[in-house]
Order: C-alpha cells, then sequence, then structure tokens
C-alpha cells in the first residue's frame, strides 16, 4: 500500500480537486509546476536557507527527562514551538512565498484558524514585500488577539469571515472566493494538507523537513533513525505529515494522530472528525467530513482554534481507513491539563494544539524502553487567554 | 428530445432564474416554480441548498443559510417537487454542491431526478474529468444533461473540449467572481462575450452571473443564447416575499 498522492491526486480513495471550474487555471498551474519549481536546485537553495537563517532550523529533537520519568517512557519533544512565529505553520509558508513568487504572482491570501497560519503568511509576505490578506473567523478573531495583533503589525489585512459557523472552516471558504475573484495575480497560501490537489501533497513536502530531522537527530541520540512511535495533533494535519512523512513506509514506526474531542466525542461540541466524520467534500477534497446526513457540513468545536475543523487532510483520512495511523480523540480538558503539565515538568508553554497531543500519556501506556517522538506543533503565547480563562490564572 | 435542448431551438433569447429552494419559506419552491413560468420564463434553475457554497457570493450564501435552518433537504425537495410536472413544462435544472448529493447517492439522486422530471444539472464543484470518468454514464442513464461552467481564463482549448462533452448548452461565468458580485458589465465582459461568440461553438451559451436587469440581460443576450438571474433574483424575495414575480420578470424584457 502506498501513503503518498497518485499520478491523480488521491491518496487510497481520498484527494483529488473538486473545484468550481473558476478555480481550475490556477489549481492545474500549480499541480503542473510544483514539483519541478521545488526541486530546482536554486529553489532548494533558497528555502534551506531561509529554514536555517530565518525560521531557525533545524529545532532541536529535546529529551524531555521528567515527563519521561513520569510516564516511564522514553519522551523526545520536537521542538517546532521554536521555530520564528512560533509554530511549524513558517515551514509551508516559506516553502510557500517562493513558489508563489516562481510563479510571478504578487498578492497573496490565506485562511487562519489559531492565527499560527495566518501570522506564519504575514511574515513571508512581510520578508518578500509581497501585498497579504488574511481570512480569519469572527470568533477566531476574539480568542487569538495577540496573533491578530501581529498580522497587522507585519501589514497584513486580516479580513473576518462572518459566514458560518465564523471558524476556520468559514475563513478557509472566504479565501477560496477570494481566489475566485482574483484568479490572476494572487496565489492561495492554504496553511494545512487540505484543499484541492495539490495542496495536500505539496503542503506536506514542505513540513516534510520535521521527519527529516528527526530521522537525523534520533540517529545521534538513539543509534537509529527510527523511533517506536510518532505522536502528533491533527486540525487540517500538516504538523502530523510533517512529522510521519519519512516514517510513512516504515512500517515499524507506529503513528499516533491525536484530534481534538472538544467537550467530548458524544456530545455535539467536538471536532473529532475520524470518529464522527464520514466521506465527503471540503474545500475541493474528497476527505472524511464531519457532516450531516444530507451532507451539509457540521460546525465542529474544540476550545483550541487550530483544530476546530470539521475535516482532516486526504493523507490523513487514508491514514485513518487503512490503519497505518492510530488516530485517538482528546478532550478540551484533557489538553488543558497536559498543557499545563508540561509547563510544570519541563519548562515549556505548549500551544494547546500541541497539548492535545500531549494528553495521549494519560490515556495511553507505553513500555518503559519504547522511543517516543512527540512533535511539539506550537508554543502558548497565543492562548495565554485562554489558559489564563481556563484555569483562573 | 430533453426539454432543454427542445427550448434551446426555440427562436429567441432565453431568460433563465435561479432561486434557493426552501427560501423565503420552506413551502415556497412550487409557487415560484410555477409563477416564474406563468411570468414566462423559459428555464428554472432550483437550488439544493449547500452550507458551505464556495462559488456564491454573500446572497445565495445568506438564501441558503435560510433555506436549511427552514428545513430544506434534499429529501424534502424531492417530496415538493414529485407532482412538478403536473402544473409545469419548462425545462427544471437543479443546481447544487456535490457533497450532498454524493451523500444522497449520485444514482439515486439522478433516478429520483428522472422520475420528478428534472431535465439537467448544474454542479459547480464536480470537475470536468471526475464528471467524464465517473458520473457520466450515470447522468446518460438516465437522461440527465450535465452543464458545464466557462470562465474568462478558460483556455481556448479547454472551451473547446468541454463544447465537445457538452450536450445541453455552456453556462458561461460573466466575469472572475462568485455570484452576485458585479452589476455593470465593462469592456473586458464584451470582449470576453465576443470572442466566445466568434468561437462558433455547438453548445449554445447562457451568460449567468452578475446578470441583475433589463441593461445586464440585454447585453448579455446579445452574444449568448440566453442569460440566467440569480442574486437579483433572491434580493427580489428578500424585498417582497413571493409576490410580485411576475413584475420583476416583466422589468427584465
Ligand atoms: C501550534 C499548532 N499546532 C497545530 C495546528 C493544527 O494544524 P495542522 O493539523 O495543520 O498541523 C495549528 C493550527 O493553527 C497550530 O497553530
Amino acid at each position: 500500500m502506498s501513503y503518498f498522492v497518485d499520478e491523480n491526486g488521491y491518496y487510497g480513495q481520498f484527494g483529488g480537486a473538486y473545484i468550481p471550474e473558476m478555480l481550475y487555471p490556477n489549481v492545474e498551474e500549480l499541480r503542473q509546476k510544483y514539483l519541478t519549481i521545488m526541486y530546482e536546485p536554486s529553489f532548494q537553495i533558497e528555502f534551506q536557507n531561509l529554514l536555517k537563517e530565518f525560521v531557525g532550523r533545524p529545532t532541536p529533537l529535546y529529551f524531555a527527562k521528567r515527563l519521561s520519568e513520569k510516564y516511564n517512557t522514553k519522551i523526545y519533544l520536537k521542538r517546532e514551538d521554536l521555530c520564528h512565529t512560533g509554530a511549524h505553520k513558517v515551514n509551508n509558508t516559506i516553502g510557500q512565498i517562493l513558489m508563489a513568487k516562481r510563479l510571478k504572482k504578487n498578492r497573496i491570501i490565506a485562511e487562519t484558524g489559531a492565527g499560527q497560519h495566518g501570522v506564519a503568511t504575514a511574515t513571508v509576505c512581510a520578508l518578500m514585500g509581497l501585498e497579504c490578506i488574511v481570512y480569519m473567523g469572527e470568533i477566531d478573531i476574539a480568542r487569538q488577539a495577540p496573533n491578530v495583533a501581529r498580522m497587522k503589525m507585519l501589514g497584513a489585512t486580516v479580513v473576518p469571515a462572518l459566514s458560518g459557523s465564523r471558524t476556520l472552516k468559514d475563513a478557509t471558504n472566504e479565501a477560496i472566493r477570494d481566489w475566485i475573484n482574483n484568479p490572476v495575480d494572487t496565489h492561495y497560501i492554504i496553511g494545512s494538507v487540505v484543499g484541492p490537489h495539490p495542496y495536500p501533497d505539496m503542503v506536506a513536502r514542505f513540513q516534510s523537513v520535521i521527519s527529516e530531522e528527526i530521522k537525523l537527530q534520533l540517529k545521534e541520540k538513539e543509534g537509529t533513525e527510527n523511533p517506536d512511535y510518532v505522536i502528533a495533533c491533527v486540525g487540517g494535519g500538516s504538523n502530523a505529515a510533517g512529522a510521519f512523512y519519512h516514517y510513512l513506509d516504515e512500517e515499524n514506526v507506529k503513528l499516533i494522530a491525536v484530534e481534538a474531542a472538544g467537550l467530548g466525542i458524544d456530545s455535539g461540541e467536538s471536532a473529532a472528525t475520524s470518529v464522527l466524520g464520514k466521506e465527503g467534500i471540503i474545500h475541493g477534497s474528497k476527505t472524511l467530513l464531519m457532516q450531516t446526513k444530507d451532507g451539509q457540513i457540521t460546525e465542529p468545536y474544540s476550545i483550541s482554534a487550530g483544530l476546530d475543523y470539521p475535516g482532516v487532510g486526504p493523507l490523513h483520512a487514508h491514514l485513518c481507513e487503512s490503519k497505518r495511523a492510530e488516530f485517538m480523540a482528546v478532550t478540551d480538558d484533557e489538553a488543558m491539563q497536559a498543557g499545563l503539565e508540561l509547563c510544570k515538568l519541563e519548562g515549556i508553554i505548549p500551544a494547546i494544539e500541541s497539548s492535545h497531543a500531549l494528553a495521549v500519556f494519560e490515556k495511553k501506556k507505553f513500555k518503559k524502553d519504547d522511543v517516543v517522538v512527540l512533535n511539539l506543533s506550537g508554543r502558548g503565547d497565543k492562548d495565554l487567554d485562554t489558559y489564563i480563562n481556563y484555569f483562573k490564572l | 428530445m430533453n426539454r432543454i435542448n427542445k427550448k434551446l431551438q426555440e427562436d429567441k433569447k432565453l431568460l433563465s432564474i435561479y432561486f434557493t429552494a426552501g427560501f423565503p419559506q420552506l413551502s415556497d419552491t412550487i409557487s415560484i416554480i410555477e409563477d416564474l413560468e406563468k411570468s414566462g420564463v423559459d428555464m428554472i434553475e432550483i437550488g439544493l441548498p449547500f452550507s458551505d457554497p464556495l462559488a456564491d457570493g454573500p446572497t445565495i450564501q445568506a438564501s441558503s443559510t435560510t433555506a436549511l435552518k427552514n428545513g430544506m433537504t434534499t429529501k424534502v425537495l424531492f417530496e415538493q417537487l414529485k407532482d412538478i410536472r403536473k402544473t409545469v413544462s419548462i425545462p427544471l435544472i437543479i443546481m447544487g454542491y456535490f457533497n450532498p448529493i454524493m451523500q444522497y447517492g449520485i444514482e439515486a439522486f439522478c433516478k429520483k431526478c428522472t422520475e420528478i422530471g428534472i431535465d439537467g444539472l448544474i454542479i459547480p464543484d464536480l470537475p470536468v474529468k471526475e464528471y467524464t470518468e465517473n458520473y457520466k454514464i450515470i447522468f446518460e442513464k438516465y437522461g440527465l444533461v450535465n452543464v458545464f461552467l466557462i470562465t474568462p481564463q478558460t483556455s481556448n482549448d479547454r472551451i473547446k473540449f468541454i463544447d465537445e462533452i457538452s450536450e445541453g448548452f455552456i453556462y458561461m461565468v460573466s466575469s472572475a467572481s462568485v455570484t452576485g458580485t458585479k452589476n455593470i458589465f465593462g469592456d473586458s465582459q464584451n470582449s470576453y462575450f465576443e470572442r466566445i461568440a466568434s468561437m462558433n461553438l455547438k453548445a449554445p451559451q447562457i451568460i449567468g452571473f452578475g446578470i441583475s436587469n433589463a441593461e445586464t440581460f440585454q447585453q448579455a443576450t446579445k452574444f449568448a443564447k440566453g442569460a440566467i438571474i440569480g442574486s437579483a433574483f433572491i434580493n427580489h424575495l428578500n424585498r417582497n416575499g413571493t409576490k410580485l414575480i411576475d413584475k420583476f420578470i416583466a422589468e427584465i424584457r
């Protein structure tokens, strides 16, 4: 079985490009050119150089001693929280801004949930001197205020998405509509491994630097490239795709994808797509999707804006259906406790998205000599308000 | 012959109206269709509402949201339409996004459409390639015409290909936009309309998006076989409810 995209843009039965004709020229141009552009030596040199000098890569693979003692296993944290702008999202935006320049686009649009992708996009637009418009759900604008301010400081225009649930899904709809309205000069920097082919594959390739580094770093620390487990949270699934990428064909490396259960899987307030979803189409991709029997997309819920999405990328739908990855669902409460625990044990304040991945240690028992790599996708600065309200700090 | 093809042979410019089923009230579907036919409309696009209509602007988004809140579903729509052919004879097309249709079951959906007397489908997010490879067989089995879109950005080669596989008309999107945005046509629209007209395509073209009044209807049908009005009609329903439909149509031509 292959876990990589096929020549038609599918992962097993998932993927494709279910887009209105208005988007066809742009998506088709990208499909024809993305691999050639990405693997041109001049692109790779510029990309690698920016990852090193601007983003601060490689990020450490940190042995979390006290956390390991507590759970009686060997835990390494891949420190994506130390990336410039505070999360893994910037790996992708650096790649896509270089892509946009080579496609001769001078106007950039993006959607954002937690604001991390919006900040990462605004950052690379400032770096390259390009116009940047970020769509963000009205609800998320309220719960991620510091990131809204950051985007503005970086020169981006933040446009509130007022339709539907006014969160990430609706911000994505608005960005897609903007692209329909501006088909010539605009590149859409999607923030996760979602959307029509080739986006899921392109974003996964840009994020695959995460597992590329893990392999080298683990070899140095443990004498082997392969851990027993890789754990990552899944909103759309880009940090997980990056952390899993070079292990997809290594069947002895077990993959754990962690979704947001919100108030609980059966509460009606959840974002656990792998449990609650069913094959459907969202944002141009056939994937697992939370929807009504009638095919209307359901409004998800999570305390974490970055996981508050009713679908997952088609790669993850395939990993779930094929059972290549184990999918777990973590509630708001479990995530918040796990986040606080990391602060106390390791001196790291994680993003609430990443806290969902950390909560796995309370729910699943690992062996003493298991090597477990957890992708710490982002830092918690943006979430202080939520932490303050939740813990009454 | 399918009602759409028959209608396309008539020696006149066609006026087609889009409305969202289940809006303003759940039970308005039939009376709106009947009133439109009585007012002289040539063809109707019945919008199957979707929660996330990517190609639509605020007007149709809002009517879709209302329709869904009113309780519109695929099943309810089919139930409402079951006797429509007893009173209405103009071509009826269902316009909807692919996910609700997929969840109903593509074949079951097509079968039901034929039983009711629906003549064609417009599914903006079902791409040409997916359609020809996977669904054409089913549509044909049930005698349904699938309508493809072209835009000002569609290449000439692709337009020719779409023309070849079109069995009814080509839906010509007037400008690079979602529905309900532009309400005047400038030079770039006119040159696009002329360019397409000069291609001598086999399938007649009907222009949609941005047609809102007599002036834009005239402009569009100078070059094309007909024009489709959507958001402007929804706005009329917003203002007047289901009253004065005949007046709205009379003002267009
Ligand atoms: C820190 C962090 N982790 C994870 C995510 C979820 O996205 P993805 O699943 O694409 O990694 C986000 C999204 O905003 C984020 O900011």
